[in-house]
């Protein structure tokens, strides 16, 4: 039985000018100590999905789901206080801005012991040792004493650290990292990511990473999700992925890499994330996709199975057929790259 | 890991500024007493005479005992100088000092003040709080428009129609005054609620306390609609944080995020506003107390202008000014222990 099984979720937010989508139809399967890499360009809805699983979406957006379950527990049903009950405790989260997402009224050792307090059951002392030895866990020196320190005291890289603290403290089954490493220094990014993948392995504790670097991916995922305006394009194994990518718009972001970069200047996508209003009847990718046709322009493409994981496209790149039918359907594909 | 720290030094160059700050404002304080009150036709002499009227060579006399037929720079340079002495004068009318006045009446002042702005914070801070989370809700707009009503609305009116409501219709509480007639009880604090308690008399107690009631809700309003306002727009700003966004994903519960992680940072602009209330409250004491006969520190005050009691009326603003502005410095002073990012650490 897999640990978190998300099926057909849907998130939404009324707007002014209408509906906004920002998850459309994102199902989902992650077993225990499995590493997901969820990539996107910004506002293509990974943190949303992930925010709607921890039951964090913002009044007024609406979530819709067929299938929400972690470790055979249905989290549609449940109450909400016995959704917090998992929430901090089983699954747990870490974001961007690891400054900004400590409360700076508080001392760390404050935030730190309340999860424990709250879970656990812990009295103050129990908690204070464990906060110390959380602290160690995560590479703070000076352990004990940080503990009366407040966020605006610590480095950026400190305060991640306090915060995977903060997370990891009541030994999740899953963790979900949104962009941990965005805010930092490279080399402190590196000593984050080592850090969240040595936890990870010797908890055996499934991680979800939610990044736009397909660097950090290549380093720490086994499976990895390539998300667009609020759809998954690809999913598959990290290897698979990287060695061929199936999906153009995978293909797009890899070839954008500078370690993957021919000749002198980097490759980029041409044109914008589809907004509110400019949302293509087609396939989403299709106005920004070199290999459009006119029946990609038109027709929304299902995310089905292929060559061992999943693709959401027409013509995959590892399609035998793939030119055939692209003649068939009338290439616009010079008219996109022109 | 270096950490922010401020240094004694800091501290006291932080306050030797606001100090210094206060002299100008002093010398304006004297200088704006001084001349307004003397703009005022009439003089303490002509009112103490009254209808009778006084003959002139009567008054020329009495004019040049008190002092006050000399220029009025030459008037205006023996205050300052007596000030600088530490004394702020005698009453014309009572011949008492000032400074025994004061000290005589403004406990009665800082109680009512006290209840006002408790009866301000109880209500104002969960108005507020409500009001934010549920925004755009029926109570948030219902909270909001009676805020800005009790703050538009002229204390002098919503004095006399409470009055005229709850004491004169229907009779709960007393008209004026702070206690009834029937006791009498010995000032050991100067505070009624207190001092009641020590006479072990239950009905002077009650007594006390239902004379309060109407004077703090009057001079309690227009606090209350600026914490609550102020509440709200703090909460709301705060719990758009990601740092409760932190806290929700703990799995703490909806009202330890709010109460806890959002209100101690949303009490942090709310605290400032609070100083500030201890000007709003002085004045708004001058109306309260004059309509519900508060033997206070503002009925004194307005008598004194009636009086043309110069020296009263200049050496209580002296005095008030004094105390907003102490107030306000130790609010500036105690942010720290609110806000610790502004905490003068060692």
């Amino acid at each position: 039985m897999a640990l978190l099984e998300i099926e057909n979720l849907s998130v939404e937010f009324p707007t002014q000018g209408g509906i906004m989508r920002a998850v459309d139809d994102v199902s989902l399967k992650l077993d225990e100590g499995e590493v997901l890499g969820v990539v996107g360009e910004s506002g293509s809805g990974k943190s949303v999905t992930m925010l709607a699983l921890m039951g964090l979406i913002p009044f007024p957006g609406r979530v819709k789901a067929k299938k929400l379950s972690f470790n055979g527990r249905d989290l549609l049903s449940m109450s909400d206080r016995e959704r917090r009950k998992l929430t901090g405790k089983d699954v747990a989260m870490i974001f961007q801005e690891p400054t900004t997402s400590l409360n700076p009224c508080f001392t760390i050792g404050f935030q730190l012991t309340e999860t424990l307090r709250l879970h656990e059951g812990m009295d103050r002392k129990a908690a204070r040792r464990r906060a110390i030895e959380l602290l160690e866990q995560v590479g703070i020196p000076s352990a004990e004493s940080r503990l009366s320190a407040y966020p605006h005291q610590l480095s950026g890289g400190m305060n991640q650290r306090v915060m995977i603290a903060m997370a990891i403290a009541c030994n999740p089954k899953l963790l979900i990292a949104d962009e941990p490493t965005t805010a930092l220094d490279v080399t402190i990014q590196a000593q984050i990511l080592d850090l969240l993948m040595t936890l990870q392995k010797e908890r055996n504790m499934a991680l979800v990473m939610i990044t736009h670097n397909m660097g950090v991916v290549a380093e720490t995922a086994q499976r990895v999700m390539v998300m667009y305006a609020g759809q998954i394009m690809e999913e598959r194994s990290a290897t698979d992925l990287f060695a061929s990518p199936q999906h153009p718009y995978t293909a797009a972001l890899l070839s954008a890499l500078p370690e993957r970069s021919e000749g002198g200047r980097l490759a980029t996508i041409p044109g914008v994330v589809p907004g509110l209003y400019d949302r293509p009847r087609g396939c989403l990718f299709s106005p920004r996709c070199a290999y459009a046709t006119e029946h990609s322009r038109n027709v929304r493409p299902d995310l089905r199975d292929w060559a061992g994981g999943k693709v959401r496209c027409h013509y995959p790149l590892g399609d035998p057929n793939r030119d055939a039918a692209m003649k068939a359907d009338h290439p616009l594909g010079t008219e996109a790259a022109s | 890991m270096p950490l922010r720290l401020f240094s004694i030094q800091d501290m006291l160059r932080f306050i030797l500024t606001r100090v210094s700050l206060v002299i100008p404002t002093f010398i304006g304080i004297t200088l704006l007493a001084f001349f307004l009150i003397r703009l005022v036709p009439g003089d303490p002499i002509e009112t103490m005479a009254g209808e009778r009227g006084i003959d002139v060579a009567r008054h020329e006399q009495l004019k040049k005992d008190f002092g006050l037929d000399k220029p009025l720079i030459v008037q205006y340079g023996y205050y300052v100088e007596r000030v600088l002495h530490g004394d702020l004068g005698k009453s014309i009318v009572t011949r008492e000092s000032v400074l025994t006045e004061f000290q005589s009446l403004f406990p009665a002042t800082v109680e009512l003040a006290i209840c006002a702005i408790i009866f301000a914070l109880l209500l104002g801070i969960p108005a507020g709080i409500v009001a934010a989370v549920r925004r755009n809700s029926i109570f948030d707009h219902g909270v909001m428009g009676i805020s800005l009503t009790g703050y538009s609305m002229p204390i002098f009116w919503w004095g006399l129609i409470l009055i005229l409501v709850f004491s004169v219709q229907i009779g709960w509480t007393p008209v004026s005054g702070r206690i009834d007639v029937l006791y009498y009880v010995e000032p050991v604090t100067g505070f009624l609620l207190i001092d009641t308690l020590f006479t072990e008399d239950e009905g002077a107690f009650l007594s006390a306390l239902g004379h309060l009631i109407l004077p703090t809700i009057v001079l309690g309003t227009q606090p209350l609609a600026t914490i609550a306002r102020m509440t709200r727009s703090a909460m709301l700003e705060v719990l758009g944080e990601d740092y409760i966004r932190t806290a929700k994903a703990k799995g703490l519960s909806r009202f330890r995020v709010v109460g806890l992680h959002a209100l101690r940072n949303a009490l942090i602009p709310v605290v400032t506003v609070i100083g500030l209330q201890v000007g709003v409250l002085f004045t708004g004491a001058i109306l309260t107390e004059t309509i519900f006969s508060w033997p206070g520190i503002g009925k004194w005050l307005i008598e004194a202008i009636f009086r043309r009691d110069y020296p009263v009326l200049q050496g209580g603003l002296l005095l008030v000014g004094a105390i907003v502005m102490s107030v306000n410095l130790i609010v500036d002073l105690t942010y720290g222990l609110i806000n610790p990012r502004i905490r003068h650490n060692r």
